[in-house]
């Protein structure tokens, strides 16, 4: 995709880069000493109420552009098989600050980081359908 | 014997008539006919704008997240673009799918040709336009927007422009092109690149002559003049965003559905709380409208004396009407959750809002802001009115 000057800085406030060097950094750390990354961590459940709620945003709002099914829109497809080779903890930060360059948007205000690393965990094994 | 006979012939007599019935329903204009999209049930609503009623519904239409529609110039059948590629030919008396095809892997949506014999379908995924035959939906041509080293890119702001031809951009090649399906043996296509980056929707101003496509990858629009395209494309409102930080974007904005009143174009901004004007003389821009939030629709009452705004999330519950007048935002209404549309009946004394995650529709009165009736939707999205079939851009 074309280099968007746009979110050349992601529309990111400063104090979010700022979390995201840090967070690379603290990653990296941890990787290197061995621990745990942060992914590999037992996630926790949301409550079911906030599930449902997931869900729902995971299926229309970012469904708005990687469409309702997760096939892909302007976006790309978000189904386990276009995920399969990328880390979970890449993932989870690139829900969480977004992706500078590209269109896709920091969740962060809206979203934990247990919440964000729920959601890629769904998606890696094929998201939930809402119910109705 | 006789009585028998006599029996026989009633009998006879009330069987035929309830043949006649189904064959012959009851005579019906379409002009004040429309469908609404259940996007998660893969349906729509056939809707009677004067009775504000839901009529039927027709299903097993696809992924209809993001779907949209055009309207034959008869006004009878509904042409649907869905996100899986599907192009429904929905008739709107007999409720009924005419003809679907799935045409591609993922699309964006679609247009009618001036004659309301071609249906251009613009696709992501294979990257690029393809013409069907409105009657029969037979694939008549297909144009892909090849570019660069063999790559294809998505295609978006697609809208007819007279004398059988479509406008679109391509939004990861940075191009506005122009089909002429005047000889479907050959096709031509024209080519205007460098645009400005990712453009990722377009409109025709109604007159059918400027087309504009709204940037996402810096600030300004590219406005080309389809009269006099060797003239070729320029930038308009290019200082909106200069040394301002932009906000996050939840939702791309949506072009179609112009909001041309009287000399002034309003346009959402991309990334910020405003809508910009400007002048469709001089194309400068002329005010900056502070509003609720990212706009997403910004559409003008047919009459031009009112602009409708609704919003990106997490602002989508809001909708604000400005005053053409005074440039002011004079309302703003609560809807319900998440409202994804909204469509003005053709003469605009009313508008359709649909509130996806409320499973409604309500229509209000656009010149006293009072709510006239509320439909029950599932998830309900775009509506469309078949004025549209009359319209140029629609």
């Amino acid at each position: 995709m074309a280099f968007l000057k746009r979110t050349d800085t992601g529309g990111m406030p400063v104090y979010l880069m700022l979390m995201h060097i840090k967070i690379a950094l603290t990653a990296s750390l941890l990787s290197i000493s061995g621990l745990p990354a942060l992914a590999e961590q037992p996630t926790a459940t949301p409550s079911p109420e906030r599930t449902r709620e997931l869900i729902h945003l995971v299926r229309q709002d970012c469904g708005s552009c990687h469409g309702l099914t997760l096939r892909g829109g302007l976006g790309p497809a978000l189904l386990p098989e276009n995920l399969r080779n990328q880390s979970p903890t890449g993932l989870k930060y690139t829900i969480l600050l977004g992706r500078p360059g590209t269109a896709m948007p920091p969740w962060q205000p809206f979203l934990n980081e247990a919440e964000a690393e729920w959601i890629v965990g769904q998606l890696l094994n094929g998201f939930p359908e809402e119910s109705p | 014997m006789i009585l028998k006979a006599l029996r026989y012939g009633w009998l006879l007599a009330a069987f035929w008539s309830m043949l006649a019935g189904a064959a012959e329903p009851a005579l019906q204009g379409t002009g004040d006919l429309g469908i609404i999209i259940e996007r998660s049930a893969g349906r729509v609503a056939i809707v009677d704008t004067s009775r504000n009623a839901i009529l039927g519904r027709v299903g097993n239409l696809g992924d209809l997240s993001h779907a949209s529609a055009v309207f034959s110039r008869d006004q009878r059948y509904a042409y649907l673009f869905g996100r899986d590629g599907g192009l429904s030919k929905v008739d709107l008396l007999r409720k009924v799918v005419e003809k679907r095809i799935v045409q591609s892997g993922n699309s964006i949506g679609g247009a009618i040709s001036q004659n309301g014999r071609l249906i251009a379908v613009a696709n992501y995924k294979p990257g690029g336009l393809k013409i069907f035959a409105a009657d029969s939906l037979d694939l008549l041509a297909d144009l892909p927007a090849a570019y660069g080293d063999g790559k294809r890119s998505k295609v978006v702001g697609i809208a007819d422009l007279p004398g059988q031809r479509f406008i679109y951009s391509l939004f990861d090649a940075d191009q506005i092109w122009i089909a002429d399906l005047s000889d479907l043996k050959a096709p031509r296509v024209e080519k205007f690149p460098d645009i400005g980056r990712a453009p990722y929707d377009g409109l025709v101003t109604p007159d059918g002559r400027y087309y504009l496509a709204g940037l996402f990858g810096e600030d300004g629009i590219a406005m080309l003049d389809t009269w006099q395209p060797q003239a070729g494309v320029q930038r308009i409102l290019a200082n909106y965003g200069r040394g301002e930080q932009p906000l996050p974007v939840y939702k791309m904005p949506h072009l179609r559905g112009w909001a041309v009143a009287g000399h002034q174009v309003y346009l959402p901004a991309i990334g910020r709380h405003e809508v910009l004007v400007a002048d469709t003389v001089n194309w400068r821009e002329t005010a900056r409208i502070p509003v609720r939030g990212q706009p997403v629709f910004v559409i003008a009452r047919p009459d031009g004396r009112q602009v409708w705004v609704n919003f990106a999330f997490p602002n989508n519950g809001f909708v604000q009407i400005i005053d053409t007048l005074t440039r002011q935002v004079i309302h703003t209404l609560e809807p319900g959750k998440a409202v994804l549309h909204l469509e003005f009946t053709p003469r605009g004394e009313a508008v359709w809002v649909s509130a996806r995650d409320d499973n409604k529709v309500l229509i209000y009165d656009t010149a006293r802001f009072a709510k006239i009736a509320e439909l029950s939707l599932e998830n309900p999205s775009g509506i469309f009115f078949t004025a549209r079939a009359q319209r140029i851009g629609f």
